[in-house]
């Protein structure tokens, strides 16, 4: 299972990055999301697979043991996923003002600082 | 001592806020505090003279060995009264030098900035904080210099001068932590146990090498040579406080400083002589060729301090002794020669040296201390002067080998020297008054008493060398010598060689004098020479850097964001793929294969073709709606392998992501394929091996055994010490609390971002 | 997107949602759950409320502007922090507990608060961020 989870992490992060090296500012912005996703998978991966054994102690025990998924990069990735969604946010806007102002969405027109050109 | 080094600091930093009260006539009061400190120090001599040595220690930062350390030996002592007692001479000349400037209180800022620095300089006993001294210095004369900065020569100078001297700051970094690696220690004090270790060491020609470019770009010596004439673009009070009398001289110190703990191989002596041989003789010829009073002192300084610098690296005990007693004649009279120097152009508005003559009849009391100053300088009998010459013929003389060559060296520098002193302190004075210069009149007696105080201690010192002999010389031979011979300074010492040379001296350099009338045909003639100049191969070696530095910029910064993230992926392909490749070891578990149920490979299959058809569909509503699948597959996929608390919050946070897109989607322009196919199949080539490396990545690290330790300790203690059992939250709300706080900040930093690029609306005003 | 039917079923959808999101942040310690899943369903859940009955009513039912929840959920997750600081004479961020635990909830600590903080500034974030992107738009 491994093995399929981390050929999927590499097709995020190729799709990501192909994505971001697009001139288009709306595929930047998918590319961000799509290597964002890539990026908890791999944490996720790193942590080890486990099914069916969410790392919450039985209600009548006191100490989580036996088998269960490792609580820390569920822990990361939680935060990510948030975090995520506002920087997405952020970006959509930006890049929605940009497109307003400059009335264009090719970064390569964005390359000068000059307000005139 | 800490207090004594503060004090110029503190007075600079109320000059900040107090400036305003110092510009005008209580000017004069802010040499109060050089003053002070030169008393303050004053009370030390007769403990040193003694032979006592004062250390004091204040901790900074003791792990690394650095501390603010202090001694006051001999040595430190010389200097800390020069750097004391000039810097309060210049300062009451400069507030009438400088009277009514607009930024007089800044000038004042700057120059106790400097005597600070440099009192820290000397007084350091640590090579680190010796360092950060070193380039305090450096920076406080490059504002000094560059003060008149509405002028661009100024500039362009101060900015040279930083250049060479700063160079120089970082070269005696190098050689402090490589001294400070092979002593162990970085106090000087203490490396002086460590010599033979150091003289042994590997390291030992690459520390002199750091020592050396340090003291040399600080002192001006040939082939750095070059910043000290540019340099006197600086207001007189600066050419004769940093330029004369201590700054350059920082070099000379850190040498006479080093030397008792490096001067134990050969090579020491030899670049020594050679360069400090050279410098003198190269910046003396030039003097001839000047014409500006400035450049000529500029030109001589630069020659003292060769004289220096080789008489350290003849390195017997009268050659050290005469190197002190030489920083101590040349301080006199080269400070008073630069301040009449001030006094001159400040008065009739010229330094060219072939138009002024007679000003004695209007300037009488400048003229006198120009005459003494120019009689110390030539070494003429009964000056200190004359006592400092002979102890250089003296150490010259009995040098082990080549003592001729290099006794005729010294004799025709010093034969120049005596004709730029007498160029700069007699001839203004003498000969018939231009008609112009008739309405010159004396100024105000706090620019023309400081020079006529420095020529006369000069006389007295003459007169009782003794004084100079229990205070400085001796304490200073005792911090070099390893073995300590008892001498004394006279004015006569009978009949014999030295005297003959001291002669020979006097004559030439009359003669000298009578015969070469300084001429502007002569300095255009060596104008001719700049294209091989050591300042002008520098200045393009600089431009070219500008060159390569500009031409390499645009190589890689381009101002595309593909091609900052072709450059940094290609390099992370590269190194990955190094690493991953020299050790291809690849483990892969396939068992785990055989228990995959239907729903995990539908999910798995419904990731992927959300991920590829986002990046292939041309519509931009079908790619934010692939989107959306490869989302929720991701929340599914969580909730498969037991993480439920993120296939709940990956749930949510893709339906918020998607209403998002969608109320802004309409807003946003049409799809459009603007790279040509050449460069996607480039950029798909990059990104496809940049995935396989990835995966390649974790199956190598899957292939490791993982570390549970952190694990088990949030598995083991989530209920006993924070009462929770959804382990994941435990850790968000209590273990790793303040992360989360944090992380809950950068939420709002978001959402007022989003806030205020929609809400906030300039002005059509501030728009252009 | 006023449509009839997600009308008449937000009406009910909503009151649920709240109910449930709440319910999902209480049960966070124990269970699945926690601030940051309870905000954001409760931001799902006046998201919602603004489709099918329009922007400007959800703002008068939420009576203030959800920018101000941000400050306030920070208020109280760093009050939840300093508390054992006040009470028990314990470094920052050390979790405290009531002695007696309630039912349902579980026991009470300084932990639950600072949940609670999360979840208030995850709903006043999110919200703030499709509020004023929709009225913009």
């Amino acid at each position: 299972m491994e093995i399929l989870l981390a050929i999927i992490t590499g097709v995020l992060y190729a799709s990501g990055i192909y994505m971001i090296m697009r001139r288009s500012m709306v595929k930047l912005i998918l590319g961000i999301i799509l290597l964002g996703n890539g990026v908890n998978l791999l944490i996720f991966v790193l942590g080890r697979i486990t099914k069916g054994e969410p790392p919450i102690i039985d209600s009548a025990e006191k100490v989580l043991e036996g088998v269960y998924a490792d609580p820390i990069p569920q822990a990361l990735i939680l935060t990510a996923i948030v975090i995520s969604f506002g920087l997405q946010a952020f970006a959509i806007i930006l890049m929605k003002r940009t497109f307003k102002v400059l009335k264009t969405d090719d970064l390569d027109q964005l390359n000068t600082t000059d307000e005139d050109s | 001592m800490l207090e004594a080094v503060l004090l110029g600091f503190l007075f600079s930093l109320f000059l900040v806020f107090a400036g305003s009260y110092f510009r005008g006539r209580l000017a004069v009061l802010s040499s109060l505090i050089p003053l002070s400190l030169f008393i303050y120090f004053s009370t030390f001599i007769s403990e040193i003279a003694d032979g006592k040595v004062i250390y004091e220690n204040h901790e900074w930062i003791p792990s690394f060995g650095v501390n603010l350390s202090f001694t006051l030996d001999g040595l430190a002592l010389l200097f800390a009264l020069m750097i004391t007692g000039v810097g309060t001479l210049v300062f009451v000349y400069t507030s009438a030098y400088l009277k009514d400037h607009k930024y007089l209180d800044r000038f004042y800022g700057y120059l106790s900035l400097f005597m600070a620095a440099m009192l820290g300089l000397v007084l350091s006993d640590n090579l680190m904080t010796m360092f950060i001294f070193w380039e305090l210095t450096s920076i406080s004369s490059f504002y000094l210099i560059g003060f008149n900065n509405d002028k661009e020569d100024s500039r362009k100078s101060a900015l040279i001068a930083l250049g060479v001297t700063g160079i120089g700051g970082l070269m005696l970094l190098g050689g402090a932590v490589l001294l400070g690696d092979v002593a162990g220690t970085y106090r000087i004090s203490e490396m002086l146990s460590s010599r033979e270790a150091i003289a042994d060491s590997s390291h030992y020609v690459l520390i002199l090498f750091f020592i050396f470019s340090a003291a040399f770009t600080k002192s001006a010596q040939f082939p750095f040579h070059f910043w000290l004439p540019g340099a006197m673009k600086a207001p007189t009070p600066v050419s004769t406080y940093l330029h004369s009398a201590t700054m350059v001289k920082a070099g000379v110190y850190l040498l006479f400083r080093m030397s008792p703990v490096l001067n134990g191989a050969e090579i020491w002596h030899t670049v020594l002589i050679v360069v400090g041989g050279v410098t003198m003789i190269y910046s003396a010829i030039h003097i001839i060729f000047r014409t500006d009073l400035k450049g000529i002192l500029a030109y001589s300084t630069i020659s003292a301090l060769g004289i220096l610098v080789f008489l350290i690296g003849i390195g017997t005990q009268a050659a050290l002794i005469a190197a002190a007693v030489f920083i101590v004649v040349h301080a006199l009279y080269k400070a008073s020669l630069f301040l009449i120097t001030g006094i001159i152009d400040h008065e009739t508005g010229t330094r060219d040296v072939t138009q002024l003559a007679g000003l004695r009849k209007v300037l009488l009391p400048v003229a006198i201390a120009g005459f003494i100053a120019a009689l110390i300088s030539g070494g003429v009998p009964p000056t200190l002067g004359f006592v400092g010459k002979d102890l250089i013929y003296e150490s010259t003389l009995h040098f082990k080998d080549n003592a001729i060559l290099l006794t005729i060296i010294a004799l025709s520098t010093n034969v120049l020297l005596f004709y730029a002193g007498f160029v700069a302190g007699v001839k203004p004075f003498i000969g018939k008054l231009p008609k112009k210069f008739e309405k010159v009149h004396l100024p105000s007696p706090l620019m023309w008493v400081p020079p006529l105080i420095m020529t006369c201690a000069g006389l007295v010192f003459g007169l009782f060398p003794g004084l100079i002999e229990t205070a400085i010389a001796k304490p200073i031979a005792m911090t070099q010598a390893l073995q300590f011979e008892d001498f004394h300074l006279k004015l006569w010492h009978g009949f014999n060689t030295i005297l003959a040379l001291s002669a020979t001296t006097l004559i030439l350099g009359t003669v000298l004098y009578f015969v070469l009338k300084p001429k502007h045909s002569l300095e255009n003639t060596i104008a001719k020479l700049d294209v091989i100049a050591p300042k002008t191969l520098l200045l393009n070696l600089s431009e070219g850097f500008a060159v390569f530095s500009k031409y390499w910029t645009n190589i890689f910064q381009t101002g595309y964001l593909r091609h900052y993230l072709f450059i940094i992926v290609s390099f992370l392909i590269l190194l990955l793929g190094y690493l991953i490749f020299s050790d291809f070891s690849l483990k892969i578990d396939t068992s785990s294969l055989a228990d995959l149920t239907i729903y995990e490979i539908s999910i798995l299959i419904m990731l992927l073709l959300g991920v590829l058809y986002t990046v292939f569909t041309k519509s931009r509503l079908a790619a934010v709606a692939s989107l959306g699948v490869v989302g929720l597959s991701f929340s599914l996929l969580f909730l498969f392998y037991s993480a439920p608390d993120l296939a709940m919050t990956q749930f949510s946070v893709d339906t918020l992501t998607v209403i998002l897109f969608v109320l802004v989607l309409y807003r946003l322009p049409k799809y459009l394929n603007l790279s040509d196919s050449r460069l996607r199949i480039k950029h798909g080539i990059l990104s496809v091996s940049f995935g396989v490396l990835i995966t390649l990545l974790i199956l190598k690290v899957l292939g490791e055994t993982k570390n549970t330790e952190v694990t088990e300790f949030y598995a083991e203690n989530a209920y006993k010490l924070a009462k929770g059992k959804n382990i994941v939250n435990v850790i968000l709300v209590d273990f790793r609390g303040i992360d989360t706080m944090i992380e809950i900040s950068v939420l709002i930093v978001a959402a007022l971002g989003v806030f205020g690029l929609l809400k906030l609306r300039l002005k059509t005003k501030d728009k252009k | 997107m006023r449509t009839l039917i997600l009308k008449s079923a937000s009406s009910y959808l909503i009151p649920v949602l709240l109910i449930f999101s709440v319910f999902i942040l209480l049960r966070g310690h124990y269970l699945p759950g926690g601030g940051f899943v309870g905000g954001l369903v409760a931001a799902i859940a006046f998201v919602l409320d603004a489709f099918s009955n329009g922007l400007e009513k959800t703002k008068t039912i939420l009576k203030i502007h959800p920018g101000f929840l941000m400050p306030l959920g920070l208020l109280v997750a760093f009050l939840s922090g300093i508390s054992p600081m006040v009470f028990s004479d314990l470094p920052f961020m050390t979790g405290i507990w009531a002695e007696n635990p309630i039912p349902v909830i579980g026991a009470i600590g300084s932990a639950l608060f600072f949940d609670l903080g999360v979840y208030l500034v995850v709903i006043g974030a999110a919200l703030t961020i499709i509020f004023t992107i929709s009225e913009s738009a």
